[in-house]
């Protein structure tokens, strides 16, 4: 159903593109500054292992777009548009539209006071930490992108930001809520029944969300503090049926209430990093509702210009916990992040190719579940970069939600053309 | 015998300081001579309350093989405390929209600040990083970001001619430990205190680099800025140069550009 909506979208979207290319070049005309910019990936994933399930391959070959225009006004009121095309050969849930963007944005002051208006689809990120982004709650995660979720899904939204010399408040209306994408029957790195994508359940229907945060910078010290209150973005997964009576995993989403505190100190070569949430409303993994304080909790720290080359080394470790313990509902596949370190160096070569080396290590304190990955980036032309990652999974404990997928370690090749 | 005391002497000194003939080193010490070349050129760059340029630079190995990085500047001045600067990445294309925030401080260490606009996320970062080569061209960051006088100590050397112009030689000493540097050396016209020729000696005091700055213009008929600076390295033979383009002073730029709002609005 998903794949066919984008095929029909596909060409309607080229048409879209071609036409606002027209359009803002119209515009230098008139005095409007436009910009016209993006990339396309080509990728493709290795499994080297059979998979759990029928039907699961083992190569994935595919491709996304995204581009982006900005227009804006000599006073720099502008419009964003960022849509976003996937194609997987391998798993039909995988291919997929967004929009990832579609503001408009307006700001001005107020004395010594700023205000900012973004109307619109956004993206918002929250947070310090690397392992995972607990208090980052106001985007879904496009899940089928990767299975870190740091990629997002476009959120329709109202912003206002009011900044002056007591820090940054801004407060956030979600009028419309997004549901997690999930791989489905042949993808990889998938449960043992597919999440279903139509007929979502919701605690409440078209519930109007809220969120609020607070920042400021105090000398070396970095604080937020945020509130959410709304339909969660993490689905309590249920057995149930689709349409046709096959088996599946039903989304449903609580309403829930989150308070966020994120910290970061920076002092010399070190970043200290927390981050904490209380969550009252969601239920935990056996589907009761449980109120519960998670945090991460870690540190980095980077060696520059290593052995008099202009390499610069960094490490970091950060700490996961979640206070329900076992019946913590997975945050980031395959952990389960009740009692979970994390380790990870990066090498920054700082050459003319930005070569950039990332390796990390997730592993559960309680469980056997551990999984490694290491990155490669490196831009190998001006306007093309190569991306070489490997996700190797140690072992997943066989009590994990994630067991099935304890065969899905994966190479990822992407060559990016930025334009 | 000079029949003058010491006191009128050193009255007369001060009236032909303020009569704003140039530094006199009779008497000074060269570390005293070297602040004060120091403070005269900072003097001179006061009030010009911000500006805007574009920069690209051509980084070259030694094979002769090229690539470039474009990028736009925004500078904020500060009167009590170190200005505020905005780089905005445009090339690379994949870095565009790239952005970093630094909050220079006179006494304290640098606040920074990178926005990654795939991700939407501002990431303060260490500022110890500088003497780290700026988007992998000969350029650390710390000699591209603003430098307070107070981040080095002085020494007058001597003056000698630079082309046609008589020029002032100064050696100035890092304060922070992080600097990659010893020292610098420093060669200014002794008319307009601008900038020729800096040498910089690594913490081997090997003479690592070689910055020359050409193609000066005056703004606002005040302000100097030079068209064109090239790093050579010696040790390795590469070569970045910098052009500097479309400068703007007195722009309506303000405190709120500089902020981690303004941060996530650029483009």
């Amino acid at each position: 159903m998903l794949r066919r909506t984008a095929l029909h979208i596909l060409p309607f979207g080229t048409v879209w593109v071609l036409s606002l290319v027209f359009a803002i070049n119209a515009c230098a005309e008139i005095g409007i500054d436009r910009d016209f910019s993006g990339r396309v990936n080509i990728e493709s994933r290795w499994f080297p292992q059979a998979g759990a399930f029928s039907g699961q391959g083992a190569y994935a070959i595919g491709f996304f777009v995204e581009p982006k225009l900005y227009f804006a006004d000599a006073k720099g009121r502008s419009l964003t548009l960022s849509p976003f095309f996937r194609y997987d050969n391998a798993d039909s849930r995988r291919t997929h539209v967004d929009l990832r963007e579609a503001y408009l944005l307006l700001f001005g002051e107020i004395g010594n006071s700023e205000w900012e208006l973004r109307v619109g689809i956004d993206q918002v990120f929250w947070g310090v930490a690397e392992s995972q982004h607990l208090v980052d709650i106001v985007n879904q995660i496009d899940l089928v992108e990767h299975p870190n979720g740091e990629t997002k899904l476009g959120q329709p939204m109202v912003q206002v930001t009011y900044s002056s010399g007591w820090g940054i408040v801004a407060f956030f209306v979600l009028p419309y809520h997004r549901a997690r994408t999930f791989p489905g029957q042949s993808g990889r790195l998938r449960l043992p029944l597919v999440v279903g994508d139509e007929d979502v359940e919701y605690e409440s229907e078209a519930h109007l969300d809220f969120a609020a945060r607070y920042s400021q910078s105090f000398g070396v010290v970095d604080v937020g503090l945020s509130v959410f209150n709304g339909t969660n973005r993490e689905p309590f997964l249920m057995p149930g049926a689709d349409r046709s009576g096959a088996p599946i995993l039903v989304q449903h989403y609580d309403q829930i209430r989150q308070f966020g505190l994120d910290v970061q100190i920076t002092v010399g070569s070190w970043l200290f990093k927390l981050e904490a949430i209380q969550r009252a409303g969601a239920r935990n993994l056996l589907g009761r509702e449980e109120d519960y304080v998670a945090s991460v909790f870690g540190g980095e720290y980077t060696f520059y210009s290593v052995f008099d080359s202009a390499v610069d080394l960094s490490v970091l470790g950060e700490w996961n916990y979640d206070g329900r313990g076992r019946n913590a509902t997975p945050s980031r596949s395959p952990n389960t992040l009740e009692n979970d370190f994390f380790f990870a160096t990066r090498l920054a070569f700082n050459d003319v190719q930005s070569t950039e080396i990332v390796a990390s290590f997730l592993g559960d304190a309680g469980r056997s579940t551990r999984a490694l990955s290491v990155k490669l980036d490196r831009r190998i032309y001006d306007r093309l970069s190569l991306d070489i990652e490997a996700i190797h999974l140690l072992s997943i404990d066989q009590a994990d939600i994630h067991y099935d997928t304890r065969r899905d370690s994966f190479v990822d090749l992407s060559l990016i053309y930025n334009f | 015998m000079i029949p003058i005391r010491p006191i009128y002497l050193c009255f007369a000194l001060c009236l032909i300081l303020l009569a704003g003939l140039p530094v006199c080193a009779d008497d000074a010490t060269p570390e005293e001579t070297g602040l004060k070349i120091a403070q005269d050129a900072h003097a001179r760059e006061k009030g010009f309350s911000n500006f805007t340029a574009q920069q690209t630079m051509v980084l070259r190995n030694k094979h002769g093989q090229e690539s470039q990085r474009q990028l736009r500047v925004k500078v904020l001045e500060v009167p009590e405390d170190g200005d505020k600067s905005l780089f905005v990445f445009d090339q690379p294309r994949d870095v565009k929209g790239t952005a970093l925030l630094i909050h220079a401080h006179r006494e304290s260490a640098d606040d920074q600040w990178l926005y990654l606009p795939a991700l939407k996320r501002v990431k303060r970062i260490s500022s110890s990083n500088q003497s780290g080569s700026f988007m992998g061209s000969e350029f650390a960051y710390e000699d591209l970001t603003p430098q307070a006088v107070e981040k080095f100590t002085y020494r007058y050397l001597r003056d000698e001619a630079c082309g046609d112009l008589t020029c002032t030689v100064t050696e100035r000493f890092p304060v922070d430990k992080k600097s990659g540097y010893s020292r610098q050396v420093v060669w200014r016209d002794k008319e307009e205190r601008r900038v020729w020729k800096v040498a910089y000696y690594d913490r081997k005091d090997t003479h690592l680099k070689t910055l020359t700055l050409e193609n000066y213009a005056q703004y606002l008929a005040r302000y100097w800025r030079a068209g064109q600076m090239t790093m050579v390295n010696h040790l390795t033979g590469k070569s970045t140069v910098l052009t500097w383009t479309d400068f703007q002073f007195q722009t309506d730029l303000n405190d709120r550009d500089f902020t981690q709002t303004g941060l996530k609005r650029v483009r």
